[in-house]
């Protein structure tokens, strides 16, 4: 079964390797909605630095939603998904298997460009560290419960928005833990809390989530 | 055997259409009076509060409603969620039915709280914990509704919207403790009562006599829209 | 043993077929037939458990396949009206990965023989820039490599060229007398020579 998953695994990654512009535009929806607030709210630098935090978290929010409209609908539509619910692995663990790769191409990038965004917003680089830990347990948080929404809205009509509605409710708990954990250090307080909280939740959806999306799947697929 | 026959004997959707509108129309009935004695010991009965006034008694509708809504919510999930295990289509139509007025019950909950806030603290807004939870609840609500639209096979739609109840059920609480976390963290106004260590008797009694009507309301709008649906699908 | 029983379905509000019920056994050839919309891909994608019935069920060695899970979809290889490839990968890359999905890897040479015998070079042209004929053939070149017994094809046939459906109509021929089963589904009248088919018409 790991041979399975590892070869279904490489394929994901394999793709989106030959198909670098669909990664790296949400990649750069990430940069450019980060750079549009100062924009909007005026640059002072005291603004600014408080406001970092929740900022880059919400464009990792944002950015993560639109690559998620890519995870299932290709598969869907060139009949691999079929293949995949025929395949060795139980559907959940290949849903697993998917949205790692996911995370890998949309998620973990995020997690490395941050620094930079944080730096456009002055934030403190002994911040660094705290924020690209909640990033790194927080986003692949956010590609396990939106895999969920992109089964359930997949081949539906304004899907893309339809999701966004879907699962930006889910992702509070997530947004409020991670901007809150910076937000904490910044105030000169230890943010474990938060961040174990964070790792609560990646853990859990970690186990249930992955079912979810193959039973979203599989009505998706009727 | 028979046990099991009496329990699934309703689900059919054409024999328990009639008993919805039994049902719904002694509902409707009960929500009226309810109603009225709520109101009434609410505007008129119930003490004036020692700081807010008069303005606080829009309580009365704001509390009930909100309590109703979180109801409604879990109620919708768990028919939902019986629809998906039994594979019956009645259930799955409840949980259709339920959904718009929990959504109109919630938006009631959020105008009423933005009403309060208003004369005590000044803004029609003020991201208490509570009201930011009820606005995501309204989200949840609208989420659902429009999943269910957005798909065109019937069955496929009750499926999907079941399986986004039962995922939002499960988040629900995890939602309220991180927005309540939040609300603490930034030293937002809270629109509630004064931390009385006893609520007035009455004032109790005419939120608990709102609640009732507000309750008798939801299983009248719901089932009167449930024959509406059954209608509309068992029409092939 | 492939066991079909009052199988009924519905798409919307049409009803496709019902009280449907046959058996398919090992050695022999399954031909589905019907006009377009009469419930081919459906039927065949029940009979793969990838749909739910709406009423009756489908059972493999006497168990409901509902209840064997990856057991049966072990057993089972599934071409539908997509070849399940992917754009940016080639045929091989594609053969591969979906050999070792399947559960049943496939080496570098037993890829490569299995596309020269439909015709293709194991190459590293994408597949995006392959035509229709050629992705079907690609498709199909998985059958070669498949150990389960069971084969459901959707409309094999289409897009294919004189040639390369000789080449399929062999490669199912030698399955069927080597004690495997196929159902297919065609709305050609395409017999495949030296092997006894019965069908099955949804009409």
């Amino acid at each position: 079964m790991t041979a399975a998953l590892r070869a279904l695994l490489w394929r994901d990654l394999l793709v989106a390797l030959r198909r670098p512009s669909d990664v790296a535009t949400a990649l750069l929806f990430f940069v450019v909605v980060a750079s549009l607030f100062p924009l909007g709210t005026g640059a002072g630098p005291n603004l600014l630095r408080e406001v970092a935090p929740g900022v880059i978290w919400v464009a990792a929010l944002l950015s993560s939603m639109l690559s998620l409209q890519r995870l299932f609908a290709a598969d869907h539509a060139d009949g691999t998904l079929e293949q995949l619910v025929l395949g060795a692995s139980p559907l959940g663990v290949a849903a697993a298997a998917k949205v790692l790769g996911h995370w890998l191409v949309s998620g973990l990038p995020l997690v490395a460009i941050a620094p930079a965004i944080a730096l456009q917003y002055d934030l403190s680089p002994r911040l660094y560290g705290t924020l690209a830990l909640s990033l790194l347990l927080g986003t692949p948080v956010l590609s396990l419960i939106g895999a969920i929404g992109a089964a359930l809205t997949l081949g539906v009509r304004g899907g893309g928005v339809l999701l966004a509605l879907l699962v930006l409710p889910l992702y509070v708990p997530v947004l409020i833990l991670g901007a809150g954990s910076v937000a904490q250090a910044s105030a000169g307080l230890a943010p474990d809390a938060q961040l174990e909280l964070l790792g609560a939740l990646l853990a859990v959806s970690a186990a249930f989530a992955p079912w979810a999306v193959a039973a979203a799947l599989r009505i998706a697929m009727e | 055997m028979n046990a099991t026959i009496r329990w699934f004997w309703f689900a059919s959707p054409q024999t328990f259409f009639p008993l919805a509108g039994t049902i719904a129309r002694a509902c409707g009935w009960l929500a009226v009076p309810l109603a009225a004695a709520g109101l009434y010991v609410g505007f008129f009965v119930a003490p004036t509060d020692a700081q807010q006034g008069e303005a606080y008694r829009i309580i009365f509708i704001h509390v009930p409603a909100a309590w109703m809504s979180m109801f409604l919510y879990v109620v919708m999930a768990f028919w939902a969620a019986v629809g998906l295990a039994f594979n019956t289509r009645l259930s799955a139509m409840l949980a259709s039915a339920i959904a718009p007025t929990g959504a109109l019950l919630t938006f009631l909950a959020l105008w009423t709280g933005s009403l309060w806030g208003r004369p005590t603290w000044g803004a029609y807004w003020v991201w208490d914990a509570r009201l930011t939870s009820e606005l995501i609840l309204l989200f949840l609500y609208l989420g659902f509704m429009a999943l269910q639209a957005s798909i065109e096979d019937p069955r496929r739609a009750d499926r999907a919207g079941a399986l986004l109840a039962i995922v939002g059920v499960v988040n629900v609480p995890v939602i309220y403790y991180s927005v309540q976390w939040w609300n603490t963290l930034h030293q937002g106004a809270s629109v509630s009562l004064t931390r009385a260590p006893s609520m007035a008797a009455a004032m109790l009694a005419g939120m608990l006599l709102m609640a009732l009507a507000f309750w008798m309301y939801g299983l009248w709008a719901s089932l009167t829209r449930l024959r509406c649906i059954i209608r509309e699908r068992e029409r092939a | 043993m492939l066991e079909a029983s009052d199988l009924e379905c519905r798409r919307g509000a049409r009803l496709l077929f019902r009280a449907l019920a046959f058996q398919l056994r090992p050695g022999e050839l399954l031909r589905v037939a019907g006009e377009n919309g009469s419930g081919k891909t459906t039927l065949l994608k029940i009979l793969a458990g990838l749909l739910v019935p709406d009423a009756g069920e489908v059972r493999w060695g006497g168990a409901p396949i509902r209840s064997l899970g990856e057991e049966y979809a072990r057993q089972v290889a599934f071409v539908g009206h997509a070849p399940a490839l992917k754009d940016e990968l080639s045929a091989a890359e594609n053969l591969a990965a979906a050999c070792a999905i399947a559960g049943a890897p496939a080496s570098g040479g037993a890829a490569a023989e299995a596309l020269a015998r439909f015709g293709l070079a194991a190459d590293a042209v994408p597949v995006r820039r392959l035509s229709q004929g050629q992705r079907r053939r690609a498709a199909l070149a998985r059958l070669a490599l498949s150990p389960a017994p069971l084969w459901l094809l959707d409309e094999p046939f289409a897009a294919l060229d004189a040639a390369a459906a000789r080449v399929a109509s062999e490669l199912i021929a030698r399955h069927v007398s080597a004690g495997g089963a196929v159902a297919y589904s065609t709305h050609q009248e395409a017999a495949i020579p030296g092997t006894a088919q019965r069908v099955l018409d949804l009409a």
